[in-house]
């Protein structure tokens, strides 16, 4: 290479390299981070280095560098300031976050990403109930207007807040109340009781009970978990290796109620996960936690280290002869995409986050090819609540079609953000209300429901019910569970702008519609916010890129990248005009 | 499990045997569904999507990587499957150079493609790689149909000199931290150039001619610098 080799000393790199050899692809991400962490950035000398060790071709790994936000093949400073440029932040001031950051790093300008600045903008940070935040180096900062205000740089050292509400909670029990560094806290408030209550079943039996608490996964897609489990199981001879995989990628802008749960209750997630792997005969499993949510890396990291210290992971778990399992928690790169199960599944395997054609599916083709079982994080923290107080009372709460509690993000114009633990059924009027309503009385513009990819809605569906079936009938996906609420002083095509702005950031680039016309819905939509009209004929293109992008991208990234778009289209028909 | 599987493909019975794509199946019948990435004789990732159908499901699928299934009625040219062909060629249209892409060409013709829709936005404009004697590099050409990278890899050379720089649209073809091909473990076998559908990837000799060069000059300018034999 360059100059850089002479400026390096590749020495620390050499004794890190010592503790992945005879590792292979799959020990790539964790390899280049810790490599990274050496250097601040990734030399070319560094990837040969590591391109010897776990014997991946330089192209492969370069490929992997270029795909991932959080990883740099240039030099850039070591603690990096990343500030959320997505709606909810953008509303509470963020432009002007990042202007004050600037001027007092004395930075000369401020460039998306791969800059040599100490500032990033960034994708949404599932902060946004302390909008307008960012991320300082790996300290999560939030409420940075008035933070900023009169206090310069750096910040003190205090950590953020939980913001949980909720009239009983079931799934977020133990959050601020119980010590998530201590697995025997966790014992002390109910921990490990649920595991107990499912190893007094047959796995098959188990799989029962969990069909019967009627938990549909919670990250967006809605599929009923024992029957996720049904088809892993079931996917080959018991003698094969099958995986269960907890996705805690969440990166939906408007999302952050699973950064909360692992953040705050991390023995649950791992609990969860060991119930699930006996359910359908797993020794292996994995937490894959978004690159952006350090501090839940670490605490998830810290309980693994502790269950396995306490007997409740590795080999003849409490006891129980041949129940062997165990959990690896890995950590992403930055990249919304790596939400979708099987970009996620490239990513573990060391690859560029691309999405692979479906079928074959991840219950029979997996992470490496194997039969997988991936659930989001609040989908296990749900069964886990509702194992542990028993089906009959988790299905007395809610309605009959959406049993139980769930969880919803609240966040934009309503005085309390935060994850508020609900009974299925609540209404989105009495949600808000809830939330402490808007901010100065002010009227309800529009609420976007799901994120996103989600759809924007009126105040006319106020009433509508928060379940799977009320939504089903209204048209709104409730997706992830994130309620972004904008009061009418919004200007709703900045908004729609910044949505757009987004997917074209996180597209991967894999298929056409999705890497072309995210690009071109977000010129099309850029003109608008300047020029406040558009042509009749940027109407129909978008229009057309919608439906193209909808129909025929291959994941479900490209496929809603033109939701909110063509809600905003039908419900506000003026709204460039 | 029977080894034939029956379905309707516009309205036409078909009968395949099981594992056949609905392209093959398609193509049985004399129903050519167009494609852009697909080449016979590399793995099919449906990154295109040019081939999307319908088959009654919520979205299109890609023909070229989805398998037939019994009673499956396929529609190659509803509605919606002709009008977001036609929103994905333009899109491709305004964003690369498809002077040499004469299957391409021919699919704008026909699904009437409005090549300057949208002209207003931002194109894929790399300058040219020149850097050895073989073949020029032209990534403002490039469609990012993934064929070069996949036979300079496991479907069929094993030489791994290729992979992808950014993402999204940003994406590009590219090489370990930009490395010139001679620097690489590229090893010339040529066969990148030969699947490429739109003359990113070209021959040195064939470019020199085009630029209107003599087929002597041509010889020269193209040769390896350490080719002393024919010095």
């Amino acid at each position: 290479m360059t100059e850089e080799s002479s400026t390096i000393d590749l020495q620390p790199l050499h004794l890190l390299a010592e503790s992945y050899r005879g590792r292979s692809r799959d020990a790539l991400m964790p390899f280049l981070q810790d490599a990274q962490a050496l250097y601040g950035w990734l030399p070319g000398e560094a990837q040969k280095t590591v391109a010897e060790t776990l014997r991946v071709p330089l192209a492969d790994i370069h490929g992997v560098i270029e795909f991932y936000s959080m990883l740099y093949n240039r030099p850039t400073s070591k603690e990096i300031i990343r500030v959320c440029n997505d709606p909810v932040c953008q509303l509470a001031g963020a432009e002007a976050v990042i202007e004050k950051i600037s001027e007092q790093l004395g930075a000369s300008g401020i460039h998306i990403e791969r800059s040599q600045s100490n500032v990033e903008r960034v994708s949404c940070l599932g902060l946004c109930e302390h909008a307008p935040a960012a991320l300082f180096g790996e300290d999560a900062k939030g409420d940075l207007s008035s933070a900023l205000a009169d206090n310069h740089l750096p910040l003190d050292a205090s950590s953020l807040p939980s913001k949980v509400y909720g009239d009983r909670l079931l799934i977020l029990d133990r959050v601020g109340k119980v010590n998530p560094r201590s697995l025997v806290e966790y014992l002390e408030s109910d921990g490990y009781t649920a595991l107990h209550k499912a190893l007094d079943h047959e796995p098959s039996d188990l799989i029962d009970l969990v069909n019967q608490t009627g938990i549909l996964g919670r990250g967006g897609a809605m599929f009923p978990v024992g029957r996720k489990w049904i088809f892993t199981r079931d996917a080959t001879s018991a003698t094969q290796e099958r995986y269960i995989l907890v996705n805690g990628d969440e990166s939906e802008p408007g999302a952050f109620k699973d950064r909360v749960i692992m953040e705050d209750d991390p023995f649950a997630i791992i609990e969860a996960a060991t119930i699930g792997a006996y359910a359908i005969g797993a020794k292996k499993g994995w937490i894959f936690v978004r690159g952006e949510y350090p501090l839940a890396y670490r605490r998830l990291a810290n309980a693994a280290d502790k269950a396995r210290e306490g007997g409740y992971l590795g080999d003849d778990i409490l006891g129980v002869k041949g129940f062997n399992f165990d959990i690896e928690i890995r950590r992403g790169a930055g990249a919304y995409i790596c939400g979708e199960e099987t970009a996620l599944f490239e990513a573990i395997e060391g690859k560029r986050g691309f999405p692979r054609k479906k079928p074959p599916f991840p219950v029979t083709h997996g992470l490496f090819q194997r039969p997988t079982a991936v659930n989001n994080v609040e989908t296990l923290a749900a069964l886990l609540a509702a194992i542990k107080i028993g089906v009959e009372k988790w299905r007395a709460i809610g309605t009959e079609q959406s049993p139980g509690t769930k969880l919803f993000c609240m966040s934009g114009h309503v005085e309390r953000p935060g994850v508020y633990e609900m009974p299925f059924g609540i209404t989105i009027r009495e949600m808000i209300k809830r939330a402490g309503g808007l901010p100065n009385g002010a009227e309800i513009k529009a609420i976007l429901v799901g994120g996103a990819a989600g759809v924007f809605i009126g105040p006319d569906k106020l009433d509508m019910q928060l379940t799977y079936e009320h939504s089903r009938q209204y048209g709104v996906p409730l997706g992830s569970g994130a309620l972004m609420v904008f009061d009418d002083s919004v200007d709703l095509r900045q908004v729609v702008f910044q949505i757009s702005r987004f997917f074209s950031h996180e597209s991967c680039g894999k298929c056409f519609p999705c890497q072309l016309g995210t690009q071109r819905q977000m010129e099309i939509l850029e003109r608008g916010v300047g020029r406040k009209t558009l042509a009749a004929e940027d109407l129909v293109a978008l229009e057309d890129i919608g439906m193209a992008m909808t129909q025929t991208s291959l994941c479900g990234l490209g496929q809603t990248a033109a939701s909110a778009t063509l809600s905003a289209l039908e419900l506000w028909p003026d709204l460039y005009r | 499990m029977g080894d034939e599987v029956r379905l309707k493909i516009d309205g036409h019975d078909v009968s395949v045997p099981h594992g056949t794509s609905i392209l093959e199946a398609a193509a049985k019948l004399g129903i050519k569904i167009p494609v852009v990435c697909y080449h016979p004789h590399l793995s099919a990732n449906g990154v295109c999507r040019i081939c999307a159908v319908d088959v009654g499901w919520r979205v299109q699928v890609a023909a070229c990587v989805t398998t037939c299934s019994d009673g499956m009625e396929v529609r190659t040219n509803s509605d919606d499957v002709t009008r977001a062909r036609r929103t994905n060629l333009e899109m491709l249209a305004s964003t690369v150079n498809l002077e040499d892409a004469p299957d391409i060409q021919t699919l704008l013709e026909k699904y009437q493609a409005d090549r300057t829709r949208f002209s207003a936005g931002q194109k894929r404009e790399v300058p040219v790689f020149d850097d050895n004697p073989f073949f020029l590099r032209d990534y403002s050409q490039c469609i990012n149909c993934w064929r070069c990278v996949q036979v300079c890899a496991e479907d069929a050379q094993y030489a791994f000199a290729l992979t992808f720089n950014g993402r999204g649209f940003e994406t590009t073809i590219g090489t370990f931290m930009g490395q010139g091909m001679t620097d690489t473990t590229c090893v010339f076998c040529g066969q990148c150039v030969g699947v490429c559908p739109t003359g990113a990837l070209k021959p040195k000799r064939q470019s020199l001619l085009e630029m209107g060069k003599s087929p002597d000059e041509a010889m020269k300018l193209a040769r390896p610098k350490n080719d002393r034999k024919r010095a």
